[in-house]
């Protein structure tokens, strides 16, 4: 892959097509704009519209208030230095973290709430289950279960929460074991793979649920750098199958690759989001700017 | 070493002889010959005294090992274990539950059930257990954690010797388990179960599928200790003159005066049973040491079976190649 150049001056712009040019080359089916992404197959499903959401924890607010859409099948890439609620954001979608104020809908409807009167009533624990089905979620430390093997983990949920046959859930399992390229290890135990190789697993486990929506959580964080691609090839794929993607990363050069939109939060709020050519080019704030000279090396080509 | 070379070598090297036709000759190791052969030595005169010693009365021992009373207490021995053991288990699960669940009132009384249950001693709540009827004349109440069962199988006015044995022995195992349970639970990484939950697996999926599973890998090794334990433990309830393996010991002794025969035969009983549960525990840790470890190490059976194919079956095929 090739890490794209990005100057805090948009003087610079010319020089950062030029790098474009590069990482398009590097990889293929990368999008270099703010298009739909699913130019293959037209999504119809996954709108995630985050309207004003507030979460603190104790006295630290983490969140001030964000609001975010998502259209069907597209791509948002979150970016932002440590500490800025990505993480915690991403958590609220499923419901995995409560908001303290604002709400979240997908497809219109609520996330963990039902509205009775004029209140905002708590979703039992069953239901919050069921909705969660619709939203896979890929962790940054994977969370594959050690005791059980590749596609006993893929199979897990859906026989368990959505009582699907064992045969019919191994035959889906072997298949999405297969698109991710793990078909042959569909025996092994998760520590008899290396941290690419779980990380894939874990893809195919949210995907074996057949959501509308897949949050990652810095997927590729705890990744040794040559075991980055294989996931981020995975996620390529991913992009263009019409699933909405909410990804949250490091990984400047893929976010400008698979991006519809990147949003880039600093200190609990959405400083800026646009296409990727906006965001990395053409920066408006000066924290994003700064930001990104400080996690862009400059002008490095592969 | 020398700081300064000759420089003769520096300038010409000698020329460095050809070893590959040599032997190798592993070092010797004398000492350690003299400690096998120490040790050795002081085994045997111990297994010698056994067996020369009259004083150790084998044949009594083997006149009364497979005795019918004998073999009457071992069974009740371990009526009480499985019963206790099982029950204690049960009910400490419910208490490590109680103790990691958000409700402050539940933690707090399974903290005070295990507090004090592990700070009284054993014996006592027996004996307390027993002396109920003192205490409480009707036994109306139900009494908390216990299996309703045996107190519609006994009358209600009294507390059996049997019931206050497995009521003691159980709540006490509890309370230990209780902790033997949490711990493990604990180990458990707090990813999984967020993992599981945002797969929208069920609550009690997620314990019973998910981290009970992880979990048991740190539970058993303890609690099969405990289990170990609990098999000794249930001899203490001779202050109950419950005739279990060691007060039917206690009472043939007292009767025939051969108190060391009789306490071996007790003795060799508890060895043969821990010695069945560590070939248990063996199997059942490696059950779940599944995943935890990247190749599982072979079990005794079957390292027997790669010597054979080795070591025996091998042989001919190693002299066609």
């Amino acid at each position: 892959m090739s890490i794209i150049a990005a100057r805090k001056d948009s003087a610079a712009a010319a020089q950062v097509e030029e790098k474009k040019a590069a990482a398009s080359a590097a990889a293929p089916e990368g999008t270099t704009t703010a298009q739909p992404a699913s130019a293959d197959r037209p999504a119809t499903r996954g709108q995630v519209d985050i309207t004003n959401v507030r979460k603190s924890f104790g006295a630290t607010e983490v969140l001030k208030g964000v609001s975010l859409s998502v259209p069907p099948g597209g791509v948002a890439v979150i970016v932002g230095p440590s500490g800025s609620g990505k993480s915690t954001l991403l958590r609220t979608i499923n419901h995995l973290e409560k908001v303290d104020g604002g709400y979240i809908t997908i497809d219109g409807e609520l996330v963990g709430y039902e509205v009775r009167g004029n209140k905002l009533h708590e979703l039992r624990e069953k239901d919050i289950l069921k909705q969660r089905t619709h939203i896979g979620m890929v962790f940054q430390s994977f969370n594959l279960f050690p005791h059980l093997t590749a596609l006993e983990n893929v199979i897990e949920a859906p026989i368990v929460a959505q009582k699907r046959s064992k045969a019919e859930a191994r035959k889906r399992g072997l298949e999405l074991l297969d698109r991710v390229g793990l078909k042959d290890r569909a025996d092994a135990y998760p520590r008899q793979l290396s941290g690419g190789q779980q990380q894939r697993v874990a893809i195919a486990r949210a995907l074996a649920l057949d959501p509308k929506i897949l949050l990652f959580d810095e997927p590729t964080s705890a990744l040794d750098p040559e075991l980055v691609n294989e996931v981020l090839d995975v996620i390529r794929e991913l992009a263009k199958s019409g699933t909405t993607l909410i990804v949250v990363t490091h990984e400047m050069g893929f976010a400008r690759d698979v991006a519809d939109t990147v949003v880039f939060m600093d200190q609990g709020q959405i400083v800026e989001s646009g296409t990727p050519q906006d965001i990395f080019a053409n920066p408006r704030e000066e924290r994003t700017r700064s930001f990104f000279s400080k996690v862009i090396e400059p002008a490095f080509n592969i | 070493m020398s700081a300064i070379a000759p420089p003769a070598t520096a300038e010409t090297a000698p020329p460095t002889p050809d070893y590959s036709d040599y032997q190798l000759v592993p070092a010797r190791h004398p000492w350690r010959w003299v400690g096998t052969v120490l040790v050795a030595a002081g085994v045997a005169a111990i297994a010698w005294s056994l067996v020369t010693n009259p004083r150790w009365e084998w044949g009594v021992v083997a006149e009364w090992f497979t005795a019918q009373s004998v073999v009457n207490g071992l069974i009740e021995t371990l009526k009480l274990t499985a019963i206790s053991g099982v029950l204690g288990f049960v009910l400490g699960f419910i208490l490590a539950l109680m103790r990691l669940s958000s409700s402050p009132l539940l933690v707090s009384v399974s903290w005070t059930f295990s507090w004090i249950f592990r700070s009284t001693p054993l014996l006592v709540q027996l004996l307390l257990w027993y002396n109920l009827g003192y205490l409480y004349e009707k036994i109306s109440l139900g009494i908390p954690f216990t299996d309703v069962r045996f107190f519609e199988a006994q009358t209600t006015t009294l507390i059996s010797q049997f019931a206050a044995a497995v009521l003691g022995l159980t709540l006490n195992q509890a309370a230990y388990s209780a902790e033997i349970i949490r711990g493990g639970i604990l180990s458990v990484d707090q990813g999984q179960l967020e993992a599981a939950s945002a797969l929208g697996i069920p609550a009690w999926k997620r314990s019973t599928r998910i981290v009970l599973p992880q979990a048991m890998r740190a539970i058993l090794p303890n609690a099969f200790n405990e289990i170990i334990g609990l098999v000794k433990g249930t001899s203490i309830v001779y202050v109950l003159a419950y005739s279990e393996l060691f007060y039917t010991v206690q009472v043939i002794y007292n009767r025939t005066q051969q108190v060391l025969p009789l306490l071996l035969v007790a003795t060799l009983w508890y060895v043969v049973i821990t010695s069945v549960l560590s070939v248990f525990q063996y199997y059942i840790e490696r059950h779940f040491s599944k995943g935890a470890l990247r190749t599982l190490p072979l079990t005794p059976l079957q390292k027997a079976r790669k010597f054979f194919t080795t070591h025996v079956a091998a042989s001919p095929t190693k002299d066609a190649r």
